[in-house]
């Protein structure tokens, strides 16, 4: 019968595996680098996603409202904005810069360059604070028109993820200080930084559609 | 979690107490603790729509007022979608199946597993709380009416988000799983159909969750900071919403649909003892599908506002859709010919399930031909539809895999005549509660009425009738569930050729002592005729 | 037992068309897969655990043939159903256009004359009709069972239905986008009228003043009116709080209004009310009644008082 030959196949010693010592380990190291890649890859494009809603929405109601959204991007502060922009990019750079440090197991210089990529994403975040408040204290809110919904919606959703890109650099910071990270476990490091060049990415394409509209 | 894990003892005996379930790692406890939840929310849901059902005894008062009405219907709809239905069959059976059958010790990142389901747990207490607030908008939350009632819709709305990410991240585990995991021999083209299924689905979730979750984010950004997309009272566009809504609702409708799929195609070869018929069609079907339903969200608006031309590519790709389906139908009945079928209660759910999914998915047509559905549109007709669909299909495809994987699940035995009782009441039920309405429809009694004219009583009180004996199925079944006859499963009761069953009932923890090696398809059932190998 | 609703306007039996075509395909498809599912299962029904089944796996003529079947079926119905609704969207020529405004849970006609009612459309029979639609609050739909005729209605911009009656009589007119507590009271009724006595209506000379003018009793007439003019989405009359106060007992209670002052429900305090709702609040309702000012006249106020006063 075709079944027993089947089971009869099961039984047949396969390659040899690994002793189970602990839970974790189910899977050969090779196996969990390139899983944890690709499961960040498709968490990725989740995130694409949720901003593809943000566009879309933009693309609607320019179209709809084209004189809006020029008025509106005219009172955006360029300046401010490009500063952020080259702030976010040399982020992105410092944070290239640790990921391939880990590989080479040079931990000081990992340590720098998550430091340098915090404190750039804080200096954002404060910039970001100064351009909301002077809008909000000159009367602009998010319910002033359509287009002040989509600067605030998509910057707002914009800096949670700065938010949350910090916080998991200063998780992976504080394990690197505690000598988790090395030449040979370097998955965590190189997966946060795909998320930065993310939270740098989605900024690449607002600054333009936002202050240079 | 120490060194504990011998392979004599089952999963279910490996850790007692609160403590070992709320924090395994263990797939198969995970899929267990899913299943639990989902068939609560599934029992909590289908009160409301018995409440629902019994005030349609008589036109306008029989029991609640017209408030509690629409509270009623969308506890009973967002419950059954958000809580039950979208999460269901994949979280539960997929997360206890797919390891166990792609031959992996567990799934590619245990502890995100158990993440997820904490975050679904969290989502759900927080949804419940604000529908219980009470919340009045439908399960679509349509605006402006969602930004204008006075409901917790912020509450609502943040929990569904919540639960969104939980769908996410279990959707990156299967498919990371699917393609680091499978057992040496098991290649795509042996892989099983529910894995398939679970993969498009997967697909689906991680896919098209973010854009519901940023809508929503949007709507909460609405009623919080004043944000203008969708009111039109302050130039935005409540069609925008719509179609934010159903991009991600109209593929969820498959997130709903696929996982089942995949069960009836499991079910059927194994009791027909015969090989599935045509394996790449359904598999590959399961794919076409998913990305198809990425772009016939429209049909869900023809009669929305939007314009006359999108309308039609709409209906055009609707119809698209139309024919993968129609092929899987073809395929389930045509693997039972020749066969040597056994009508178990998981068999009779699946056949079941072909029957009242072709049903569903004919009334699909009538909705996706334009002139038709400006005339079906928001009526009872569509109702039926949907629930032809979504129990005929989902329900039946998950009481199939209940009853089917008891045995490898609990390690025990249900009374099969019970069990076939139970289904023979529940077949009949539903076929009364849903069949009126499709004639209701047509006749055009709209939905989400608390009142009709007295015209239609005679058809609502049929309906309501056949929710009674559908209840008592119910109630049979989980008798027949939840009362084993005996406490000793085989480890392959069946005689399946599925990977699942080469190991005892209930698995041992790590399911695998030794990683199988896999020399033949999961279907190898009957004699080969000639060629191939 | 009838499936479908009278079939009253010119694109009512190219609809009924499709359903009729779609079903005939439903049902033999059905029965066929029906038949053959019960078929396969009494006839290889399993005799014993050795029973030998042959492992069919594919069968290209098959599987060609159910491909290509369901494909064609599928065009023939998008088709029928891509060229009617094309003919009920195309805008026809000498339309005659009247505005339509929803708000909860009444609907608002506007005649190109001026002319205004409240639940109640009046149009002429076998003349093309063009509806222009929008709403002043949350999404509602306009639906018209016997014309199958169903539209959305939006708030900021118009949406539209093109329909011509074919027959007389007195139809009605459902809402089915969720509106809230009154969703399913948000009735109206279209009056399809020969066009001659159309013309009188829309002149003033008939229909209307008719009803004053018949020999009912003054109650009844406003009973008439209540259910007519969209009071009963509101109001209703066994006492139970709605949106507005239940009329039963209303007449000469004591109300107490917003501003903390207070009044009894007389003749006037009634007639201000319809005619001007939000000058006195009573507590604990909202500002959503409309102003009937204009929309009834005053033989027509004076029988919904009688009608109210009947409401003990």
């Amino acid at each position: 019968m075709p079944f027993m030959k089947f089971v009869k196949s099961l039984a047949l010693p396969s390659e040899m595996l690994p002793p189970i010592i602990e839970e974790e380990s189910h899977f050969d190291p090779e196996t969990e680098h390139s899983a944890a890649k690709l499961g960040m890859w498709l968490f990725l494009a989740t995130e694409l996603l949720l901003f593809g809603g943000l566009f879309a929405a933009y693309a609607i109601f320019r179209a709809k409202y084209p004189e809006m959204f020029l008025e509106g991007s005219a009172s955006l502060d360029v300046v401010l904005g490009t500063v952020n922009t080259v702030i976010l990019i040399f982020s992105s750079y410092t944070v290239a810069i640790a990921v391939s440090a880990i590989q080479e197991n040079r931990i000081r210089l990992v340590k720098w360059m998550l430091w340098i990529t915090i404190i750039c994403a804080a200096i954002f975040a404060v910039n970001k604070y100064f351009e909301y408040s002077y809008k909000i204290s000159n009367g602009i809110t998010p319910g002033t028109d359509i287009f002040y919904s989509i600067y605030y919606a998509a910057t707002g959703v914009h800096m949670l993820h700065v938010f949350i890109g910090m916080a998991v650099l200063g998780v992976l910071l504080k394990k690197v200080n505690e000598g988790r990270y090395h030449k040979g476990n370097f998955t965590a490091i190189e997966i946060g930084g795909l998320y930065w060049h993310l939270v740098d990415l989605i900024w690449i394409y607002l600054f333009p559609l936002l202050y240079l509209a | 979690m120490s060194q504990s894990h011998s392979f004599d003892k089952s999963y279910l005996e490996d850790g007692t107490g609160f403590k070992s379930w709320f924090f395994t790692h263990d797939h198969k406890r995970l899929g267990v603790m899913y299943l639990w939840a989902i068939g609560i929310f599934f029992i909590l849901a289908a009160i409301a729509s018995f409440l629902i059902r019994f005030e349609h005894l008589t036109p306008g008062q029989t029991i609640v007022d017209a408030q509690t009405y629409n509270v009623l219907f969308t506890l009973h709809g967002a419950v059954m979608v958000f809580l039950f239905i979208v999460p269901g069959v994949a979280a539960s059976f997929g997360n206890f199946l797919i390891p166990l059958m792609i031959g992996a010790r567990d799934v590619i990142f245990p502890k995100l597993n158990l993440y997820s389901f904490w975050v679904y747990c969290a989502g759900a207490i927080i949804f419940l709380i604000a529908l219980a607030a009470p919340a009045d908008t439908g399960w679509t939350f349509y605006t402006p009416y969602s930004i204008d009632t006075g409901a917790n819709v912020i509450l609502v709305t943040f929990g569904v988000f919540v639960l969104g990410f939980s769908s996410i991240l279990t959707g990156i585990n299967f498919i990371v799983s699917i393609h680091k995991l499978r057992a040496p021999g098991l290649t795509w083209d042996r892989l099983p159909l529910f894995c398939w299924a679970a993969y498009a689905t997967s697909l689906l979730q991680v896919l098209a969750t973010p854009v519901v979750g940023i809508t929503l984010l949007l709507l909460i950004g609405e009623r919080y900071f004043g944000l203008g997309f969708f009111d039109p009272a302050k130039g935005g566009d409540p069609v925008l919403f719509q179609h934010f809504f159903w991009f991600y609702s109209h593929p969820a409708v498959y997130i709903m649909i696929l996982p089942a799929m995949g069960i009836i195609s499991e079910v059927i070869p194994v009791f027909s003892r015969k090989p599935i018929f045509g394996y790449k069609a359904i598999a590959y079907s399961s794919l076409a599908i998913a990305l198809i339903s990425f772009l016939v969200w429209g049909h869900h608006m023809f009669v929305s506002g939007q314009s006359k031309l999108i309308n039609i590519i709409f209906s055009v790709i609707t119809f698209a859709v139309a024919v993968p389906t129609a092929i899987k139908v073809f395929n389930w009945l045509w693997t039972m010919y020749k066969g040597s079928i056994e009508l178990s209660a998981a068999m009779l759910y699946s056949l079941a399930f072909i029957f009242l999914f072709t049903i569903g998915g004919l009334t699909g047509l009538f909705l996706g031909a334009l002139a038709a559905d400006v005339h079906l549109h928001d009526t009872y007709f569509v109702v039926a539809h949907m629930h032809y669909v979504m129990i005929g299909g989902t329900v039946f495809g998950l009481f199939s895999a209940i009853h089917f994987w008891y045995p490898k699940m609990w390690g025990k035995m249900f009374d099969e005549f019970k069990a076939k009782i139970a289904f023979v009441l529940i077949f009949i039920g539903f076929n009364i509660v849903f069949f009126p309405q499709f004639i209701l429809g047509t006749l055009g009694m709209p939905r989400r009425y608390f009142n009709y004219s007295p015209e239609f009583a005679t058809l609502h009180q049929i309906s309501t009738y056949g929710t009674w004996i559908l209840g008592i199925g119910f109630i049979i079944m989980l008798y027949a569930l939840l009362r084993p006859i005996s406490n000793k499963a085989e480890a392959n009761p069946y005689k399946s050729a599925s990977l699942e069953w080469a190991m005892p009932s209930p698995p041992p923890t790590l399911n695998f002592e030794k990683i199988p090696t896999l020399t033949a398809s999961t279907y190898d059932y009957g004699t080969k005729l000639e060629q191939e190998a | 037992m009838n499936w479908l609703p009278t079939s009253a306007s010119t694109f009512a039996p190219e609809v009924d068309f499709v359903l009729w075509l779609v079903t005939i395909i439903s049902v033999v498809s059905c029965i066929l897969i029906g038949f053959l599912l019960i078929y396969f299962v009494i006839k290889y029904k399993k005799k014993s655990d050795n029973d030998q089944t042959p492992a069919i796996t594919h069968d290209s003529f098959l599987e060609t043939l159910w491909t290509v079947i369901p494909t064609i079926l599928c065009i023939v119905i998008f088709i029928y159903g891509y060229v009617y609704y094309d003919r009920y969207t195309t805008i026809p020529e000498n339309a005659y256009e009247i505005n339509v405004t929803a708000k909860k849970w009444i609907w608002t006609f506007d005649y190109p004359n001026g002319k205004k009612t409240l639940g109640e459309l009046y149009v002429p029979a076998n003349k093309p009709i063009r509806l222009v639609m929008t709403s002043e609050d949350v999404l509602h739909s306009f639906f018209v069972p016997a014309f199958r005729v169903k539209q959305d209605v939006i708030g900021n911009r118009y949406t539209f239905i093109n329909f011509t009656a074919t027959k007389e009589g007195e139809f009605v007119v459902y809402c089915t986008e969720y509106c809230g507590s009154s969703h399913s009271n948000m009735l109206a009724k279209v009056h399809v009228l020969p066009e001659l006595e159309y013309l009188k209506w829309e002149s003033g000379e008939s229909a209307k003043t008719s009803k004053i003018a018949s020999d009912m009793p003054l109650d009844q007439i406003g009973k008439q009116l209540y259910s007519d003019k969209g009071c009963v989405a509101c109001h209703s009359l066994d006492g139970a709080a709605g949106v507005g106060p239940s009329w039963k007992g209303l007449y000469n209670a004591k109300r107490v209004f917003t501003d903390g002052t207070s009044a009894a429900a007389d003749e006037n305090y009634l007639k201000e009310s319809i005619l001007y709702p939000g000058e006195k609040m009573v507590e604990g309702y909202g500002p959503v009644m409309p102003s009937y000012k204009g929309l009834l006249d005053d033989a027509e106020i004076t029988a919904l008082i009688e009608y109210i006063k009947t409401l003990k």
